[in-house]
């Protein structure tokens, strides 16, 4: 099993949680976090004073996925949040150890 | 006084009364989130205390009798001898005023965010009601300021320049934020604070005739020209100079019209108040830069925005005030046929305002950053002072 982490931009949101329930994904958690990567920032000007904003909002989404569905759910996330320009986000998958449903106990891709 | 007017008074009194709340909007919008229920609490603070010690002797000291120059005596300590018999005129009168003296105080609030001791303030607030805001009411309405000849309709003088020049000698006192300034938390809280501002200075200006006639209609119409010709001068200036009409802008210039229409309210009339406020606009959109010149930490600009917008309306009453447009009896300014006189007595007015303001201020900053102590912890400035201050927090993050 794998866990599949995206950072996308906060309005493709809508566009990711779409094309991947079409693809058949049953269960995403999203976080609104901040960070910053080659995109960098932006500055404020707030009473004529500049502020440097180096944290910009990103959406986080996270899926577990059993193994074989991996590529294709990482394309379907590719595909829907690109918009070409700098500061589209990331993908990264990591190894996940087990998974419990906490409602049954079940374990394994099962409780995917 | 007649039922119209004390019905005026009375509404305006509590639309007064409203503009605190919004002042703490204001600011707290502006401020950060982690301090922005001790600016609220700063301004609520002073809602509380304020009117029960104007009741005791805050009002006695600041207008019994009328003609004393400097101070005023207890004749009317805990409101002796203000009956209701005939009209309830004298008793609305104590109340509106009061309302003003709650919003002074709480005017300096701006300054000190993000590093003053709640504990601090609360012995602040009414140890500056009595040793600045009562003598220099006492001064300018009714007293040896009165007296020479300067005018201050609203409290340009005796409120927003005491204020602000407070405010000032506060910040030097308390010395800067350990942290570099932030964004404004929330844009907009500052907008409703500003929205209600403007609504409650309707009862500030226009209440501030006492009676419900001409000169009471002219003020309303004034405060509503100058706000929005100065909002309007503070976008342009941003828009040009950096590039974006913010809101903060816009909420900003409207406040610094507000402040600079205040003493010229019940003077002026015509065009007046759309160039004073096109005037205070543009000249306070500049002064907020003042502080990093100058180096003082005055965090939410109450230098800039009401010792500046104050002085600036004040001022310009000496170019535009027309007592016979109201069939008054106060002096005219140079554009409507008087000669410098008026002025002149402003600017002693002012001056005179700013140096008891200022020394007094820094004196009570200085006895209690020797005593209890001005400043929270700085492990408390990093946490946040909603926490280390009141034990809250405006915002959980899952409920």
């Amino acid at each position: 099993m794998k866990l599949i982490t995206a950072v996308v931009k906060p309005f493709k949101l809508d566009d990711v949680k779409e094309a991947l329930k079409a693809a058949g994904v049953v269960g995403i958690t999203v976080t609104e976090v901040r960070g910053f990567g080659r995109q960098g920032g932006h500055t404020e000007t707030y009473r004529g004073a500049e502020y440097k904003i180096d944290f910009l909002p990103k959406v986080k989404l996270e899926i577990l996925a059993d193994a074989p569905d991996v590529d294709r759910i990482v394309d379907v996330i590719s595909a829907a949040a690109n918009t070409g320009k700098i500061g589209d986000g990331k993908i990264w998958i990591t190894d996940v150890e087990t998974v419990i449903r906490v409602r049954t106990g079940e374990t394994g891709p099962s409780a995917i | 006084m007649e039922s119209g007017n004390l019905a005026w008074v009375l509404v305006s009194a509590a639309l007064v009364l409203f503009m605190t709340p919004g002042l703490a909007l204001f600011y707290g919008g502006m401020d950060k989130g982690r301090n922005v229920l001790n600016m609220l609490m700063m301004n609520f603070y002073c809602l509380l205390i304020v009117p029960v010690l104007w009741v005791i002797a805050g009002y006695s000291l600041a207008q019994t009798p009328f003609d004393n120059g400097f101070i005023g005596n207890f004749d009317s300590f805990f409101l002796k001898d203000i009956t209701v018999a005939g009209d309830g005129g004298a008793l609305a009168t104590v109340a509106f005023l009061g309302m003003f003296a709650v919003i002074t105080p709480a005017l300096i609030s701006g300054a000190v965010a993000d590093r003053m001791k709640f504990s601090a303030w609360a012995i602040f607030v009414p140890v500056w009601l009595f040793l600045v805001f009562v003598p220099v009411f006492k001064w300018v309405y009714g007293g040896w300021l009165f007296d020479r000849g300067s005018i201050d309709f609203a409290g340009g003088t005796a409120i927003h320049v005491n204020a602000g020049v407070a405010a000032l000698a506060a910040v030097l006192v308390l010395g800067a934020r350990k942290s570099d300034a932030s964004p404004p938390h929330s844009l907009p809280l500052v907008m409703i604070g500003t929205g209600i501002l403007w609504f409650g200075w309707f009862g500030f200006n226009a209440g501030s005739a006492l009676a419900a006639n001409g000169q009471a209609a002219q003020a309303f119409m004034n405060t509503f020209l100058a706000a929005a010709a100065a909002g309007l001068a503070w976008l342009v200036v941003e828009w040009v100079r950096d590039g974006h009409p913010t809101t903060l802008g816009a909420a900003s210039g409207v406040v610094a019209g507000l402040v600079a229409i205040t003493p010229a309210a019940g003077y002026v009339s015509g065009p007046a108040p759309i160039v004073i406020g096109l005037i205070a606009g543009v000249i306070c959109c500049y002064a907020v830069r003042l502080k990093k010149k100058f180096g003082y930490d005055d965090a939410l600009d109450v230098v800039g925005v009401h010792l500046v917008g104050g002085l600036v309306g004040s001022i310009l009453i000496g170019f535009f005030s027309n007592p016979s447009f109201f069939d008054g009896e106060f002096g005219e300014g140079i554009f409507y046929g008087g000669n410098a006189e008026l002025l002149v007595e402003q600017i002693i007015a002012n001056v005179a305002a700013m140096i008891w303001s200022f020394v007094v201020t820094f004196v009570i900053m200085i006895a209690l950053k020797k005593t209890i102590g001005v400043r929270v912890s700085s492990e408390a400035e990093a946490t946040g002072l909603d926490l280390s201050e009141h034990g809250e927090t405006a915002y959980h993050s899952a409920s």
